[in-house]
């Protein structure tokens, strides 16, 4: 037992700096794929036929290829065209390109399941394009990606592993070198328990912003409306 | 400014949906202020007529003038072109439409669902908007309810704030589209109540989809009575209501009467 917390107390300094390099990749690889697949999920019910069309090749084309080959072409093919990143940067662009791709499904989807008839009411009052996303459309779609989203960050939490590929020393590569310091079953147990509060802490913070979308909507219990005294001050926003 | 001109002309309209033709050559005027109400069997595309006036559905042939301005296609050199988006879309703001489903915004409360046009399409200032909005809202009854959710509010008060809504952008033309269909029948007199003091009030111009037939003889000019595409006929709803030429209109009332 002693011999076992020495050899963890020597090894918490990699585990720690394992458990940021995960860290870094997962959350900059998941605020790359926000965008992208917000970007790419608009751009996926355009009017115009051109647009859908590349947004469809994109998509396929990312979701269509494994994410280690992406990852590998990105890190050793790029540099021969010119273009050099370093590692940390290639497996954010890696993560978010693919999982931005999967998640513009999600986005497109939301978009498509808000009824018909709010967009037409848009219509009928007017609205241009921007401002009935921004405004009605999108507020709306927002609570129906969450459970999407949510999905699709634990898997790129998990999918950072890979980085360990382009010589990042993620805590799936520090495990595996713990395992000749500490016994295998505990490098492989702690790290197993390290992803998993990791991934609960994200579904949580996910399943927490979805019960609040929906509270806007109010389609959960709403906090009693200040009516009367709303009124009486002339009415707040 | 008053003209003769129709505030809605409808010319040789088409309608398709696939292989379905809707509406075969439609022609009819509605006058300036004229209340006009749409009867007929479902599928006979009154509610269509009220869809392409709000642009919602595309036309396939014809054209449609909204105060002598060319809605969505017009002729020129003897072609037929669709118009700018930028001119569709000043026409059809003068035209507002009620739905049957309310279809109120869920993300914001009441009082933020009738000032939000008004402030982000017609620019108006926050406080105006906000000061007009009240006085809809009192109007339809539902002041005290402003800074509710929507789905806090019954089928009739949703409808009733759908109505101020689309007053609230001071439209010539209102659609109302089977606006008392969704609600449970003792919400209904509520929202015809609000709908007549908005036509003994005001001079906004009226197309009516609906199955309120004392409703529709109380408060419209006229009566079209729609079958297989075209108009069957039309006329002073006393009228068509006790006596109407056609047999079609005849058998067509007496089953809903």
């Amino acid at each position: 037992m002693r011999d076992f917390i020495d050899a963890f107390v020597s090894a918490a300094p990699q585990l720690w700096e394992g458990t940021v390099t995960t860290l870094i990749l997962s959350l900059g690889g998941a605020a790359l794929a926000v965008v992208i697949a917000c970007v790419l999920g608009l751009a996926a019910i355009s009017r115009f036929v051109v647009v859908r069309t590349i947004v469809r090749i994109i998509v396929e084309f990312f979701r269509g290829t494994s994410l280690v080959v992406q990852m590998f072409f990105l890190f050793f093919v790029f540099p021969m065209w010119g273009i050099e990143w370093d590692p940390y940067t290639t497996g954010i662009v890696a993560l978010g390109l693919n999982y931005g791709a999967y998640g513009s499904e999600v986005v497109r989807g939301s978009l498509n399941a808000v009824p018909k008839g709010q967009w037409e009411t848009t219509t009928a009052l007017s609205m241009s394009w921007p401002l009935k996303i921004r405004r009605v459309i999108w507020p709306q779609a927002w609570a129906l990606m969450l459970p999407g989203f949510n999905n699709l960050l634990i898997m790129l939490i998990k999918g950072s592993a890979l980085a360990g590929f382009i010589f990042l020393q993620d805590l799936t590569f520090v495990t595996e070198q713990l395992r000749r310091t500490l016994d295998t079953f505990t490098a492989f147990g702690l790290g197993l328990v390290i992803y998993f509060v990791i991934s609960l802490a994200c579904s949580y913070l996910l399943r927490w912003m979805e019960l609040r979308a929906q509270r806007r909507l109010g389609l959960k219990e709403t906090k009693t409306p200040r009516t009367d005294k709303a009124l009486a001050g002339g009415g707040t926003a | 400014m008053p003209t003769n001109q129709p505030i809605i002309r409808f010319q040789d309209v088409v309608k398709k949906f696939g292989p379905t033709t809707v509406l075969d050559g439609l022609n009819f005027d509605v006058a300036r202020g004229e209340r006009v109400t749409l009867i007929g069997p479902s599928g006979s595309g009154k509610t269509t007529i009220l869809r392409l006036l709000m642009t919602l559905e595309e036309l396939t042939d014809g054209y449609i003038y909204v105060d002598g301005e060319p809605l969505t296609h017009e002729e020129r050199n003897g072609r037929r072109v669709a118009r700018r988006p930028k001119d569709v879309s000043k026409i059809r703001r003068r035209i507002g439409m009620v739905f049957q489903q309310f279809n109120l915004f869920p993300n914001m409360r009441v009082i933020e669902n009738v000032i939000e046009a008004p402030v982000h399409v017609l620019g108006k200032s926050k406080d105006e908007a906000r000061e007009e909005g009240y006085r809809l809202l009192d109007q339809v009854g539902l002041k005290h309810r402003a800074e509710h959710h929507p789905l806090q509010l019954s089928g009739g008060q949703q409808q009733r704030v759908a109505i101020a809504r689309a007053l609230a952008m001071s439209p010539e033309i209102l659609l109302l589209d089977e606006v008392t269909s969704a609600l449970d029948p003792e919400l209904v007199g509520d929202v015809l109540a609000v709908l007549r003091e908005v036509a003994e009030n005001t001079d906004i111009s009226m197309l009516i989809v609906t199955h309120e037939m004392q409703f529709a003889r109380d408060v419209s000019h006229s009566v079209m009575m729609f079958d297989g595409g075209k108009v069957v006929e039309s006329g002073h709803p006393d009228k068509i209501f006790t006596n109407p030429d056609h047999e079609r209109t005849k058998t067509f009332l007496q089953a809903i009467l």
